[in-house]
This record gives C-alpha cells, structure tokens and sequence, in this order.
C-alpha cells in the first residue's frame, strides 16, 4: 500500500500554491481565535484599570469583588446557556422566562414544604427538593423548546419568542402578578460565602468549568459545534441532529433554571418580569465572548471573560453614576450602545483583514 | 470575421496574496460562441464576476462595443447589454414566472411603478422568443431546474442581450435538456448574440463552441478555433499534463457467497419502485440514469434520509431496517454526497474534526471524554493513508483543494469502518488531475473487500471504476451492463433514451 | 404555494369569526357598538406597527425596536411641544413625533445596512439603546397630561352614538391614520417597484444584488420608514391614553410581531399580505381584550398567545418542513 501512497504523492505534485494557501490560511486561522480571546483579556484588564483609577477607593476593594461576584454568576449562567442556543445557530429568547417561572415554583415548594414552624431536617430537604424540581422545569422548558425547533421545524428565534410569551404567561398564571419569596435558608445559600467566595460564583465557576470540559472533551460538544457550523453536512455524517437539539435546547433551559434558582437565593423574591434586559445582556455577553452569530463556534473562555468585563463596567457605571437615579437607565442605554458596536468592530475588523490580505504580494 | 464586441485586456487580479487572474486578455465578437475552459480555482468564474461589475480588477482594462472602462459597476454591465446566467440562476423563489422574468427590465429602465398585466406580457413575449410554453402564474421556486434554466435565459434576453455568459449551464440538465438548451444558443447566434459558454464538460464545449480558451492557474493557456481542439489536447491544456485512464482489473468475482448487500422490491412513494439487485464484496456497481431517474433518491434511502416503504433491505443475509442516517451506520453504509461542500465537509472547521465525525463515540476515554491520543491517532492514519495534502489536520477543510476536500469525506467513513460505501457523484468538481487519483482510491478500497455503489452520470467514471452498471429511468431499473461489454457511446445512448 | 397562502388568510379569518361568535354567544355586550369602538380603537397603534412589521418581514428582517422608537417619539414630541407652549393642531404633533421616528429608523438602517449586522440582534440592541437615550438623557417621569392638539384628536369621533346606559361613546378618529396608513402599504407592496424589491430581497438577497437592485438603499427605506410608522403609532398612543409614560409600549413589541406572523407572513422573508395581516392584528386584538368577556382571566391572557403563536408558526413550520422532504422524481407510472 506504501507504494500506492508514494504513487499519488508523486502524481500531486502539480499544485504547488495549494499547499501555501493552506498553511496561510491555517496561521491566519489560529491568529484570529487567539486574537479574540486576547483582544476580550486585554478588555477586561482595561475596563478594571480605568475603573480603579476614577474610583482608587471604591472599585479595587475586596467587598467591591465579592458583590460583583454576586452579582455576575446569574447573568453569567445565563449567557452560557444563550452561547449553547447560539452555537447550534438558534437563539433562546425564553431563558429569562424559564429562570423567573423556575424562581416563582422554588419558591412556591420551598414555602409549602419548609414554612416558618418546620424543623431543620426537612428544611433541607425542601432546598434540595425545591433545586431538583427547579432544574427539571428548566429542562422540561427547554424540551419543548427544541421539540418545537428540531421536530417542527419552528425557526429558533419564533420558537423560543413563543415559548417565552408561554413561560412569562404561566409565571403570571401562578402569581396572580404579585411577587413570591424564597425561605431564609434559601436565601443563606445566595447570599453565603465559602472561604470569603460568594456561593453564586462558586456556582457560576463550577458550570463554567463543566461547560469548558463538556465543549472541548465531549462527543455532545463537538456535534454541537460541527452541527452548528454546517446542519446538512452533520445529518449525512451520521449525527442525529434533532437528538443533538434537543439536548442543547434541553442543558440551556437547565442553565436558565439555574440562574433562576441563583436569583431567588440571592434577592430573595421571584416575580415574572424580573431582568427583562436580561436576555439581552446574555446576547450581549455571548457576541462580546467571541460566539459567531450564525453558529458553529463560541469559546466558554471567552464568555466568562465577557462576564468579568461586563460586571467591572456595570458596577463602575453604577458607582460613577452614585447621584443619579438613572444609572440603571444609563448602563441599558450602554448595553445597547455595546452590542452593536462590537458586532461592528467585528464587521469591521473582519473586512479590513480580507482587504489586507489582498494587498499582499504574491508569495515567491 | 464579425465585429469584436467586448474586449477583455490585461486582467489581473489577486485575493489573498493569490494571483487568480494574471494578465488575461480576450476578445468575444458579435455573434460568437465563445467557451471558457478550465478546472476549478483557474480563474473562470472570478472572470465572470469582473466582467459582470461584481469584482474590481486590480489591473488591466475592458472595452465593451469601444467604450472602456477600468471597472465595471453591475449598472454597467446591463447596460452596455451583457446579461450572466449564473449557476444557481438568481431567480427569485417567492416570484412568479412573469414576475421573475420582468424584474430585470423593469430595474433596468429605473420604473417606479410596478403592473402585472405588463409584466405578463413582457414575460409571454421573451418565452415565445426562444418558443417556450409556460404557466406564468406558477411560482418559481416550485418549478424544476430545467425549467428556471429557460426563465433566466429568456430574463436575460428581454434586456436586449447582446453576450449571455452561461457559467456551469448543464450541470443540472439532462440530455435531452441540455440539445434544447444548445438549439436556444444556435438560435441567439442568428440573431446576433453572442455567448461565452463556461463550463467543465469538454464533450458539451467541442459540440457548441466556435471559439475556445482555456484557463489554468489564472492564467489564459490557448485561445484558439473550436476546430483545433479535441478532447485529449483539451485536457492536456487544462491540466499541463497527460492523463492515463487505463482500467482496472476487479479480477475474478466470487458471487457464490452471500452477498454484502441485497435489495428486494425496494420501493419509496413518489421516488424509485421495485429496485432489486445484490452487491457482493470488492464490487462495484454503478447506477446510472438521468437527473430526477431516482438514482439520488436510492442513494438516499440506503442511507436512512429518506427511508424507503416497501420492500427489503438485506445486508450480509440478515434483513435490515434503515431509517436514519445512524441505522446505516450501524449497518457499516457510508455515504459520501453529491454536493461536497454544502453536505460533506464542515469547511470552517478542522480536516480532523471531520475525519472523526463520523466515530466520535468510538474515541472516548473511560470517563466518556474524547480520548485526544486515540482521536490524534485516528486522524493521522487517514491523511496518512489517503496522502490528504496539509501541513497540519488543524487547518480547516476549506484550505484543502477540491479532491482533497472528496478525500476527507472517504476518510470520514473509511474510519467508520464501513462494510459497503455509496459514492454519490464521486469527482463532480473535482479536477480533471484529481479525478484519476480518487478513482485509484475506490479501486484500491473495493480490493481491499468494500463493496461500492456509484451514483453518476459520467460515464467515462463509469465504465472505469465499475464492473457493473444499472440503469435507472423513472424510478426503476431498466438495463444492466457489464461494464466490460459496453463502449462510452453505446452507454451514453441508453442513457439518453427514453 | 400561492392556494396555501390563501388558506392560511381564509384559516385566520374562520378562527377569528368563530372566536368572535363564540365570545358573542357567551357575552352579547361584544357586538355592541361601544365594544366594537373600543375594539377597533384598540386596533389603530397595533395596526399600524403591524403594517410597518410586515414590510420588514417580507423584506426577510427582524425588528423588535419599534416600540422603543415608538415610546422615545412620543414621549419627546410631548416634552417639545409643552417646552413651546404649543397648542395647536394633532398634525404638528403627528409629524415631529413621525419626523423622530424616521430618524431613529434611519440609525437602524445604517447599522444594518452598512454593516449587515443580523437585524435582530441590531434592532435587540437599538431597543435598549433608544429606550436607554430616552429614560436616561431625555427623562422618565410620568407625563400625566398631554399638549391641547393630542387631547382634542383622542376626543373627536368620526361615529358617536349613544350606549344604553345613556353615555355618549364613538369611533375615534385615529382610525382614519390607520386605514391611511394601510393603504398606502398596500400600494406600496403591490403597485410600486420599492415594494417589488422589498419581495425580492426577501426571496433571495443575492439575486436582488446582482440584478442591480440597490439593497442598502432598499434597507434605509425599509427601516426609514417603519420607524416613521412607529412615530406615528406612538403618538396616536399617547393620545389615546392622554399620558406621556416612558416605560409604555417597550415589551408588547411581540403582541404585534405575532399578529403578522399569524397573518401568514413568511419569516423567513419573501412572503406575506396586508390583508392576512389585518386579520392577525384583528385576532390578537380581540383575544387580548375580550378573552375576560368569556371569562378568561387576565393572567392567563399571555398563556392564550403563547399557545397561539406556537401553533401559529409551528403548523405553516412543520408544512414546510414535510414539503421539504417530498423530492419530485420523474416516476413513471
């Protein structure tokens, strides 16, 4: 067989150019996706100098870290579950909404079962109980999600727009409009530290880590990103995609119960219109960690430094903006201002590299 | 010698540092049948796009009817009466046929006002031009290929066309078809018009062309009367080299055993009826017929794409069912797809990856990870074995050329493991150079005990590659040849029948 | 193709007259002439943001800024005309509050345009910009009174009559912008070559582009003009309420986006009438005001549109879907 492997190297020979464009294409390749990731570092590090600097006293300041740590974990989880929507080339418009109807059961269970006059044991069992029931209506949400997406075919972005107007809709149904409450045991878990972390970002860091691995090191993350690439080529290479949908529509809806079950810890309250800018901070940090819009490519890494860079900006705003009593109204002006920007640097940035590279003389 | 209407002087123009057009000048005259010649990334259709205003050339300069330009907007390019009918026809789906056809002219004399009385008019009038009868209410995106082929040509001419480019015209057409199409271009050369015939089916240039160039590395090789060329110095222009296609020995068939696949009445509603035959190990079976003769869709039913609702499906004596791509898997079927780069490769992603995308469940540790050892294992055997030409299996699959690209789709299930592959249009795109290499390869896997299904219409693939060849015609088989016992044109006229 | 779009329109209608008998058996009140005012009252802002989504549907867009361009008009045309003092006529209200629509679309435009930013991830976050501009540079109070010229149009009628009860109740007058500004839509999609390349950039972007069509120019007119639509919705909006509330109409954005999808037109671009969209606003119009006549409770009115949207899009969804697997073979029989 060796002589037939050295019978076509010697037929090939022909094509001299092609094997150039390969390896220029190849480091032009690995450039842009250590590029990103710097690009992303060096943004983060930047926004936490200039934060420091304008705020010496208040910013730098470990009480100031561990807030931020409470603060980042839901909307961190909840970005991961979008980049895992947008990977495979959808969106999840539903999260927000599957992490309020998630936060409005906990807490009708946790108060049902471990009320005011209960004792210790049973307490913790409600917790328990209320954080497995919790992930289950995630991931029930996230069924019908991608039942809706793979098996009738509904585009992603009307699909999970449904499901969210249903989702919110039962959230209402369940409240009555009023807002629920959590027990205080509960609320000990997301407001507690373990050796002076915030619990929440202990939880934010833990899924980060499994996701790093799930993505990287696992058959399911690689289908995903191959599906998300090219959906045609993964069906006639043998992946069943709407298993493969399901189960992404599926972990992102258990991600967004997640952060639900996180905020009802943390504030002590669910009601259904709680973040509504969430969705779009999730989107936010997923374009800004580097996950390509149209699918197929997406670091974890790069998400969780989009949530570092987002949380030192959003709680400078908030100190800067101390007086005013539109911070919140500033930094959702910013979010959009954001968004759009860096999906134009990469617009922009991605144009001008295909123009210089066409300036380039031709290799010897 | 009539008139030069478009001159083309000095082109070059380079992306990525690659020069894909260098230095190319031509002139097409009025009334001419002018065809362009060449393999993949020769430059054709980068070509086109410049004359057709859609790239800027970085040098040189194009006349058209006297007049130069050193670029070209689209506006121009309609203007100056030059219409491109490209591949995929740029017909509007959610269009009606008299709706797609008078889009253009209406664009083109800048009207404000939209009428569908005159735009059925305008579009009844180019139909009966080119003496063509169609429902002009349908909506184009139901319509067959050959159909929306003959609403862009009569698209093109109602701009008062003076050079139709036609880039890849034939490739969807069948026969039958494609004489239509070139007794429409006959017709457009009485009246005047001229066409530049861009193509890759040599046998289709040297019947149509009354001038032909070629091509190669972006560069022009020859440009000279249709009548000096054949199809040997054709290739040999293309590829600067001689090809041998000599035919390979399958030596003695064992057909006592049982056989590795065997079909049974098999039948899908609506796409092929009563398919039976058997394929023994180390066979290759070709199956023929026109576009829309079922042959895709068999090959789809094997693979578990669209199942089939009658009959059976037997592989090595056992009955099988096969309803998604992963039972086929199962079953050790492989499928490598027509189109290569839209159903076979993720382009963006690495030659690696899609090397093991078929197997990644086969590569997992004991904690259920990716093993990297086994999957970088795995991965280097397969270039290694089907010498895939890349510095690294970490670059993407779009740095690859074409026949390396089909190299990777056979690794894909070759790792599999696989017990019989279906090869669907194996070397469509691929070069000419290239072509003969793959064949070498599906020789060598059917020695080594493949059993191989080959979905073509090229039939000197066919009678190469093939000990036996199946001819389907709606939706059934209706001929079988030894492929020993049958010449190129005897082949090609059974094809055609019917 | 063209008999499926057909009954789909036909299918919204019949499920919107058995709704409409079904809810009249149950609570005659719903064909009085008051509810039907009041119903079609309710219909005039929904209407026009509808025909305004509509073109950017078929054009294959997304926008979901258009309240916030909406809300952000109204609201500063209110806060200009009490700053001069101005008591005049609706009109001049109509047109400042159009005029800073046209303008925010057009911001809209050029991002999309200029740097084919998918629009529904742009217009995602000029929502939050132009609702962020305005609660934070323009101002977020509660505006509880509006200039003379808005107060006067909420109070004319084309139609009064007179209820039972003896209250005095009429067809506002808005709705005459509506029926205007549904009009010119249709002959816009219908009669004019804007609208033909509106259809043909959604059939097919790349076609459009080579058959000279200017799409970046096609894209300012589209978003140009939706935004102008949202001015003028906001404003008849902020008549119709007599208040200038910041934080109105920004999350309803998918009430209207659900009527046009229900109305038949295509998401995914190319495809979709003035006619079936009337009809979808009307649909959603009278669940969400007259679902309690039957006894429906509020609260669960968003579960009733979820439900109907997810029926709505997944059923054309799953047609398209099935139509798709259905290959044409030259069978001989």
């Amino acid at each position: 067989m060796s002589d037939y492997n050295n019978h076509l190297d010697n037929n090939d020979n022909g094509n001299g150019k092609n094997s150039f464009q390969e390896r220029f294409n190849a480091t032009r390749f690995l450039k842009i996706q250590d590029w990103n990731l710097m690009r992303l570092f060096l943004i983060t590090v930047g926004i936490f100098i200039v934060m420091s600097l304008l705020m010496p006293t208040k910013f730098p300041r470990v009480l100031n870290f561990q807030s931020m740590g409470f603060q980042m974990s839901e909307i961190g989880i909840l970005g991961i579950a979008m980049a895992l929507a947008m990977i495979t080339g959808g969106i999840d418009l539903s999260l927000n909404s599957v992490a309020n109807l998630t936060g409005i059961l906990c807490s009708v269970i946790l108060t049902r079962l471990a009320g005011p006059n209960v004792a210790e044991p049973q307490v913790g069992l409600a917790v328990f109980l209320a954080i497995v029931i919790g992930l289950v209506i995630g991931i029930v949400c996230g069924l019908l999600n991608g039942f809706l997406i793979a098996y009738v075919g509904i585009p992603a972005m009307l699909a999970t727009l449904g499901s969210m107007t249903l989702f919110t809709g039962f959230a209402f149904v369940i409240t009555k409009g009023t807002g629920f409450f959590g027990i205080e045991a509960f609320q000990k878990i997301g407001n507690g530290y373990v050796a002076g972390i915030p619990i929440p970002l202990i939880i934010f860091a833990a899924v980060a880590v499994i996701m790093i691995v799930v993505m990287n090191n696992s058959s399911f993350g690689l289908k995903l990103y191959l599906l998300g690439s090219n959906p045609k080529a993964s069906i006639f290479s043998g992946i069943d995609n709407r298993k493969v949908l399901l189960r992404t529509y599926a972990l992102s809806g258990m991600l967004a119960a997640l952060a639900g079950i996180v905020i009802l810890g943390r504030t002590n309250s669910a009601n259904p219109d709680y973040g509504a800018s969430y969705v779009l901070q999730a989107l936010l940090i997923a374009v800004l960690g580097g996950v390509n819009v149209n699918g197929g490519f997406g670091k974890i890494l790069g998400l969780v430094l989009a949530v570092f860079s987002l949380q030192f900006l959003s709680t400078g705003l908030n100190m800067l903006l101390f007086r005013s009593p539109g911070a919140n109204f500033f930094k959702m002006f910013s979010w959009g201002a954001l968004i759009i920007l860096f999906m134009i640097i990469n617009v922009v940035s991605e144009r001008r590299k295909q123009r210089a590279s066409i300036k380039k003389p031709k290799p010897a | 010698m009539a008139e030069k209407f478009l001159e083309v002087k000095n082109i070059s123009k380079s992306f990525a540092g690659v020069h894909a057009l260098d230095d190319v000048s031509f002139e097409v005259r009025k009334g001419e049948i002018h065809c362009l010649v060449g393999e993949n990334g020769s430059g054709k259709s980068t070509m086109i796009k410049i004359i057709a205003g859609v790239y800027e050339p970085d040098e040189g300069e194009i006349i058209i009817s006297g007049k130069s330009y050193k670029r070209l907007h689209p506006i121009d390019t309609i203007r100056e009466g030059i219409q491109i009918i490209y591949q995929d026809f740029s017909l509007f789906p959610n269009f009606t046929v008299a709706e797609n056809i008078a889009l253009n002219k209406q664009l083109s004399e800048n009207r404000k006002f939209f009428h569908k009385k005159e735009a059925q008019q305008v579009a009844r009038a180019a139909l009966e031009s080119i003496n063509i009868k169609m429902d002009l209410d349908s909506l184009v995106g139901t319509m067959s290929v050959a159909d929306k082929q003959l609403i862009a040509i009569s698209r093109a001419l109602l701009q008062d066309a003076k050079l139709i480019i036609m880039d890849e015209p034939t490739t969807a057409l069948t026969g039958r078809e494609v004489k239509s199409l070139f007794k429409v271009i006959n017709d457009l050369k009485a009246r005047g018009i001229s066409t530049m015939f861009v193509s890759h089916k040599l046998n289709e240039v040297l019947e149509i062309a009354d001038r032909t160039m070629v091509f190669r590395n972006g560069k022009k090789i020859i440009d000279a009367d249709a009548k000096e060329f054949d199809q040997s110095k054709m290739v040999y222009y293309m590829t600067g080299r001689k090809i041998e296609s000599d035919s390979y020995d399958f030596g003695d068939q064992n057909k006592s055993g049982t056989p590795l696949l065997s079909l049974n009445n098999l039948s899908s509603t609506g796409r092929f009826k009563d398919v039976s035959f058997d394929l023994y190990k180390q066979e290759v079976i070709g199956v023929t017929g026109l576009l829309g003769s079922g042959r895709t869709e068999l090959a789809l039913a094997l693979f578990g794409i669209n199942p089939a609702d009658k009959g059976s499906i037997q592989i090595e004596g056992k009955a099988v069912k096969i309803n998604n791509p992963q039972d086929a898997l199962k079953h050790g079927i492989g499928y490598v797809p027509e189109d290569r780069l839209t159903e076979g490769l993720f382009l963006e992603h690495s030659i690696g990856n899609n090397i093991v995308v078929s197997i990644v469940n086969k590569l997992l540790s004991k904690i259920g990870l990716i093993d990297k050892n086994t999957k970088q294992k795995e991965i280097d055997t397969w270039v290694k074995d089907l010498s895939i030409k890349t510095d690294s299996a970490d670059n993407p699959a779009k740095s690859l050329s074409g026949g390396n690209q089909q190299r990777v789709v056979l690794a894909k299930w070759l790792a599999s493991n696989p017990r019989m592959l279906i090869l669907n249009g194996p070397t469509v795109g691929v070069d000419i150079g290239s072509k003969s290499e793959l064949h070498e390869i599906i020789k060598r896997l059917a020695g080594e005990g493949l059993g191989v299904l080959v979905m073509s219409d090229d039939i000197p693939e066919l009678l190469h590659i093939c000990n036996r060849i199946l001819l389907m015609r709606g939706g059934k088989i209706v001929d079988e040849f030894q492929a020993s016992q049958i010449t190129e044109n005897e082949l090609a006229e059974k094809l055609a029948e019917g | 193709m063209k008999k499926f779009l057909r009954t789909n329109e036909f299918y919204v209608a019949v499920i919107l007259i058995l709704l409409c008998v079904f809810i009249g058996i149950k609570s005659p009140v719903f064909f009085s002439l008051q509810n039907v005012f009041d119903l079609l009252r309710s219909s005039i802002t929904m209407g026009i943001f509808a025909m305004g989504t509509l073109i950017v549907i078929i054009s294959g867009g997304f926008d979901v800024s258009f309240t916030a361009i909406a809300v952000s008009s109204m609201y500063i045309t209110i806060k200009i005309l009490f700053a001069i003092n101005y008591e005049g006529s609706f009109l001049v209200a109509l047109i400042i509050s159009a005029l800073i629509g046209l303008l925010m679309g057009l911001i809209n435009a050029s991002i999309i345009g200029f740097f084919r930013i998918p629009t529904l991830i742009a217009t995602l976050g000029t929502q939050s910009l132009f609702h962020g501009f305005l609660l934070f540079f323009i101002g977020s109070k509660y505006i509880n009174n509006v200039p003379d010229g808005m107060l006067r149009f909420s109070r004319s009628n084309l139609i009064t009559t007179v209820t039972p009860t003896g209250a005095i109740t009429g067809l506002q007058s808005g709705i005459l912008i509506l029926v205007a500004v549904v009009i010119v839509v249709y002959l816009l999609l219908r009669f004019t070559m804007i609208g033909r390349n509106i259809f043909a950039i959604g059939g097919s972007r790349e076609a459009a582009e080579r058959s000279g069509i200017n799409v970046i120019r096609t894209q300012f007119f589209i978003y140009g003009f939706v935004g102008m639509l949202a001015g003028i919705g906001g404003i008849i909006h902020g008549a119709h309420y007599k208040q200038g509330n910041p934080f109105d109409l920004v999350g309803t954005e998918l009430n209207t986006i659900a009527a046009v999808v229900l109305g038949g037109a295509l998401v995914t671009g190319g495809r979709g009438t003035v006619l079936g969209t009337l009809l979808g606003v009307a649909l959603v119009v009278v669940m969400n005001n007259s679902l309690i006549l039957i006894g429906v409770p509020s609260e669960w009115q968003k579960v009733v549109l979820g439900i109907i949207l997810i029926i709505g899009t997944g059923i054309p969804a799953y047609q398209n879907m099935q139509a798709a697997k259905r290959v044409k073979t030259n069978l001989a029989e």
